[in-house]
Parts: C-alpha cells; sequence; structure tokens
C-alpha cells in the first residue's frame, strides 16, 4: 500500500497530466544537457514551454511533421542524444508508426515519445484528435517500454525515470485537468504496479487519470454492497508487472480492468493474454466499445463512453457475481 | 581530402569492379534481392570508402567518422560488397547474404551490423535520420559529415521532403544527399510511376546546393562531391546520373532487374563481363 492523498475529501487539487510531463522535462534537462525537446508546433499544448525558456539550446522546433519527428530523433539519438519528442498522441505515435517501429525500436534507438491529449478527455476536439488506439499500437512493439501515469505528479516521475532509462519509450498522457491523489513519497518504478487500495473480493487493475474513478468506485462498492476491492494501479503497459496482475487475481479470483482506451489491445487485454495462459479468471473491460469519441465536455464523455464511476462500480458488481456463479 | 591522382584513380575504379563482382556472387548465393540499383551504385560506394570518407574499417564505432546512411535498404548488396572490399568483414562473408542468422539482412539491420549506421529499408527514411545525425554533430561541435544515399523513386516518399526542410533549416553543410537517379522502381520509370522532374529544381527551391553528374564515371563523381563539400551554410545534393545494372549489359537500363537476382548462366556471363571490364581498366592505367 502506497500513501495517497485523502481522495475520499474530494478536496483534490485538479491539475493537467501534461503539466507533470512539462515539469519533469525541465528537471531532466538540467541532469543532463544531452535530453533534447524536440517540438512538431504544440509547444504550448505538450507543455514543451518551459523547457524551452529553461533550456533553450536542447530544444527543436520542426513544424507539423511527425514521421520527421521520430525519424529525426532517431538521428540524434544515434549520436548520443537523448531526444523527448512530443506531440498530440494521435499524431504522434499515430502518424508515424511505422517509423517507430523501424527506428526506435528495431533499430534500438534512444528516443522517448510523449504522447499528449491521450483519451476521449481531450474533449471538444471530438474524434480526430482523440486518440483511444495508441497502447495497442504501442505495446505490440518489441522493446517498447509504454507508461501511462496516474496524475500530475506521477507524470513527472515518470518523465524523470523515463530520461534516466535507456530504451524506446512511450508516455503517454491526457490534457484535461485530473485530481492529484498521490504525492512525492509515494514512489513511482517503471514496471512496478502499485496497490493504492486493498481488498479480497474483486481486484480493479487501472491505468491513468481513470485510476481516480477505480478509487471512486471501490469505495461506492465497498459502501453499498459490502464489497471489497483491490484497486492496482498498473501504470507500465509494458513491461507489465505480471507478478502483481497474478497476486491480484489470485487474491480476488476476479477482476475488472479500467482505462482511457478501446478495449481491444490495451492494458487490459494485456491483462487478459497474462491471466488466460497463466490463471484463467473472469474479467470485465471498462474502455471504449470498439467505437470512435466525439465533442463534448470531458466529463461528459467519460461518462457517455462507459467509463465513469458508476460504470466501473457495475462492472465491479458483475465480475463479483461472476466469481460466484 | 587528398586529390584524385591517376594511380588512385585506377584504385577507385578497380575497387568499383570488385564491388560489382561481390554483388552478383552475393545475389546469386542468395537466390533473390535487388541486381540493378546496387551495380549502378558501385562507383559511388568505391569513392565513398575508398577516398571521400573519414573511416576506419579496424575502428568501426570510432565516435568521429563520417556517417553513412543507405536509406534506399534495398540496395544492401552494393554496400555490403563495399564494406567487405574495403575491409570490415571477409569478402567470402558476402555468400551469407539474405540467409538464416547472417549479419547481411535483405536490408541493412544497425543491431546486427553497426557499421550500416541505421537500420533500413521503409523508403525515405534515411535524411531525416541524416538531418538528426548532422544536427547532433553541429550541437556538439564535431566535425564528422553525414552522408546519405537514397534511391530517386524514394523522392515520392512526403518524409524526405520534411526532411529536406529540416536540413535547410538548420543550415546542415555537414549533411550531402547523393540521388541514384536511375529513373526505374519497381512499377517501371519514375516519370511514368509519378514524375519527379525537375528533380534538381525542386531542392533548389527547398534551399539546397544542387550538383549534378555522371554518377558512374568515377573522376567526374569524386570531384563533384569534393565541390559540394566546400559549401557553407546549406546542405548539398549530388544527383548522381546512374544506368541501372551499370557493368553487366544485359541489365542496363532494363527497370524488370531491378527487383530479381541473376541465374547461375546470368552470373556467369556477368562475372565474364566484369572481368573482361577488369582488365580494360589496367590496360587504360
Amino acid at each position: 500500500m502506497h500513501s495517497l492523498l485523502d481522495y475520499r475529501s474530494g478536496k483534490l487539487e485538479k491539475i493537467p497530466t501534461r503539466n507533470g510531463f512539462g515539469e519533469g522535462l525541465v528537471e531532466a534537462g538540467a541532469r543532463d544537457s544531452n535530453v533534447l525537446g524536440i517540438c512538431a508546433d504544440l509547444a504550448e499544448s505538450t507543455r514543451f514551454e518551459g523547457f524551452k525558456k529553461a533550456h533553450p539550446a536542447q530544444y527543436i522546433e520542426i513544424g507539423v511533421s511527425e514521421q520527421l519527428l521520430v525519424a529525426m530523433a532517431g538521428g540524434l539519438a544515434s549520436v548520443g542524444k537523448i531526444p523527448w519528442i512530443a506531440s498530440y498522441a494521435m499524431f504522434n505515435p499515430g502518424r508515424s508508426w511505422e517509423q517507430v517501429r523501424t527506428i526506435m525500436a528495431l533499430n534500438e534507438t534512444n528516443v522517448k515519445i510523449a504522447g499528449a491529449h491521450a483519451g476521449v478527455s481531450v474533449g471538444p476536439d471530438g474524434a480526430t484528435h482523440q486518440a483511444i488506439e495508441d497502447i495497442a499500437i504501442m505495446r505490440v512493439i518489441p522493446h517498447m517500454t509504454v507508461v501511462v501515469p496516474c496524475d500530475s505528479v506521477q507524470t513527472k516521475k515518470a518523465t524523470l525515470a523515463l530520461s534516466a532509462a535507456w530504451g524506446p519509450t512511450y508516455l503517454r498522457f491526457g490534457r484535461e485537468k485530473s485530481p492529484v491523489f498521490t504525492t512525492q513519497a509515494t514512489p513511482f518504478e517503471i514496471g512496478k504496479a502499485q496497490t493504492f487500495r486493498e481488498g479480497g473480493d474483486v481486484a480493479i487493475v487501472a491505468c491513468g487519470i481513470l485510476v481516480y474513478n477505480a478509487l471512486l468506485a471501490a469505495d461506492k462498492v465497498a459502501r453499498e454492497d459490502g464489497i471489497e476491492c483491490r484497486v492496482v494501479n498498473n501504470h507500465t503497459v509494458k513491461p507489465m508487472d505480471e507478478a502483481a496482475i497474478l497476486d491480484a487475481a489470485r487474491t480476488c479470483g476476479t477482476v475488472v480492468t479500467v482505462e482511457e482506451h478501446q478495449k481491444h489491445a490495451g492494458m487490459g487485454s494485456r491483462v487478459a493474454e497474462i491471466l488466460a495462459q497463466q490463471h484463467p479468471t473472469p474479467i470485465e473491460f471498462i474502455g471504449v466499445d470498439d467505437r470512435f469519441g466525439q465533442s463534448g465536455d470531458p466529463e461528459e464523455l467519460i461518462e457517455y463512453y462507459g467509463m465513469g464511476v458508476n460504470a466501473i462500480a457495475e462492472a465491479a458488481r458483475r465480475a463479483h457475481r461472476r466469481k460466484k456463479s | 581530402m587528398q586529390t584524385l591522382t591517376p594511380e588512385s584513380l585506377t584504385q577507385l575504379k578497380l575497387k568499383a569492379n570488385d564491388v560489382r563482382q561481390g554483388i552478383i556472387r552475393s545475389l546469386l548465393a542468395a537466390g533473390s534481392g535487388h541486381s540493378a540499383g546496387p551495380l549502378d551504385m558501385a562507383d559511388v560506394f568505391a569513392a565513398l570508402y575508398g577516398h571521400l570518407m573519414r573511416h576506419d574499417p579496424n575502428d568501426p564505432q570510432w565516435p568521429d567518422r563520417d556517417r553513412l546512411l543507405l536509406s534506399c535498404g534495398h540496395i544492401a548488396p552494393v554496400r555490403y560488397s563495399a564494406m567487405a572490399n574495403f575491409g570490415y568483414f571477409p569478402v567470402e562473408e558476402l555468400l551469407t547474404l539474405r540467409k538464416f542468422g547472417s549479419r547481411l539482412q535483405g536490408h541493412p539491420e544497425r543491431v546486427t551490423l553497426p557499421s550500416v549506421e541505421t537500420t533500413s529499408g521503409p523508403l525515405g527514411e534515411g535524411l531525416a535520420q541524416g538531418v538528426g545525425m548532422a544536427l547532433g554533430a553541429k550541437m556538439d561541435g564535431k566535425d564528422f559529415h553525414v552522408w546519405v544515399v537514397t534511391s530517386d523513386a524514394e523522392h515520392q516518399c512526403g518524409l524526405h521532403w520534411e526532411a529536406a526542410l529540416a536540413a535547410a533549416k538548420f543550415k546542415l553543410d555537414n549533411l550531402t544527399v547523393i540521388v541514384d537517379r536511375n529513373f526505374i522502381q519497381i512499377d517501371g520509370s519514375t516519370e511514368d510511376v509519378m514524375p519527379l522532374e525537375p528533380l534538381a529544381d525542386k531542392y533548389r527551391a527547398f534551399n539546397w546546393e544542387v550538383l549534378e553528374c555522371d554518377g558512374n564515371d568515377m573522376a567526374a563523381f569524386v570531384e563533384t562531391a569534393q565541390r559540394a563539400r566546400t559549401v557553407s551554410g546549406r546542405p548539398q545534393v549530388i544527383v548522381a546520373n546512374t544506368v541501372p545494372g551499370k557493368g553487366v549489359s544485359y541489365m542496363e537500363g532494363d527497370y524488370t532487374w531491378h527487383g530479381k537476382p541473376p541465374n547461375a548462366q546470368q552470373a556467369d556471363e556477368a562475372l565474364r563481363e566484369l572481368a573482361a571490364e577488369r582488365e580494360r581498366i589496367l590496360a587504360d592505367a
């Protein structure tokens, strides 16, 4: 169990996860002058501006060219740089996937992708700008590390940890303000899932900003149904913490996965792959159900696409019933 | 860079001939692969490894080496043959081309053979990586040069032109592109499939220094490349006009040799022609 702020209080500060990336990158650039920021015309919205100001000699602007973003970063990495490349997740890795596969992964270069504006919580921009397939296309690539942190504090820690770890990387975060419930003292280690709530009836395995909804849903079913959920912050989708997933499944006997992504081929699918092979367990999936997003308020969209607190609570009840049957 | 003496010109021509023979042997052993492009770039690769580049086959990861990127990875046999003939690995290893467990993958892979600098084959990606290397060199005050060999048809890829914009923006005078202008691609003539002309003007419009030469004339190519190296403040492109299949009469100018290897009989004939060419080079010296 890890120390968290009192997420039940309703008084949590809300900060976009992208701010954590921006702050982390400024610090990473100070720690190592080989850390670069390469921007494809989205400095403000990817939160590159602080880095640009703090480390102008380490900042490169290349305009609207996401394939170039990856390929050029590969060249820079091969001469010893540690490039962070940021755009909207829909365009990088969405548009640049083959360059990601060939130049970052097959060629094993130390390039770091920051995928901003992931999920339907992008809101009013609509479906063209809402990446909900990016975890799938990144987790399938060999050598790739895929991290989806749960709040801005953890996003900052992830940015620093990934900057210091060698290898091709995808860090996914969102646009909208979201509750901050981890603290400076909450540990973060790449590849180590975290138990944020104990419980032995249902395991809720979540990533990204929906970890917060998972915690609230766990409280709801405890209060209303007496079902105690373990909530696991499964921030590293690849390499996934198989031991933590297996332990949660063995302890609780049934699982709910939660992610702001297509149900197909995302984090929950990886959980299912692990459990199907090693410990067959009933699983309920929370995510977008083979549809595209649309314009709307972020919270409205989260509810509409079935990722709100009530939907997760209902999934926990279903999962609990399946265990008994 | 040293000036080219008559003796060193002859040596380079002989090396290009060795490279062509290595290409034919490796393609025959592989039973698949591309013939026309590798043969037409043998002179360029002999000039690069034999005269133009700063490199050391005994220290292939020397940090200050010039970087040579083969963007059109499908013509890998010419690079492998050049590397073998300039001491990077034994010439016999060329016979492992495209075979299971070989370092000489069908398209170059840096992880298995680091001295190829990049993993390549998906077209249009070499220049962008070269831009990154050249920019990295500038950031660190390094004086190595970046050479990028491209096919002509990969100028149909959007990414190549994204990179061309960036090379001009960052004033990468430590970057030279060599275009294998042989006018062929898998489906036919480049000008039928998707016209590229006026290619040189396109680069001029992108604020590049444009040079042009006969890519199968050793002296002309070396002179042109040396002139490119004197340019400051912007990237250079050498449009090297080549004859596809150069050196093997029945392949020359025939686009159907783009993507297939010779059979045993055809390889024999090619090697006989190349042996005769070698005698002519020596007789002319």
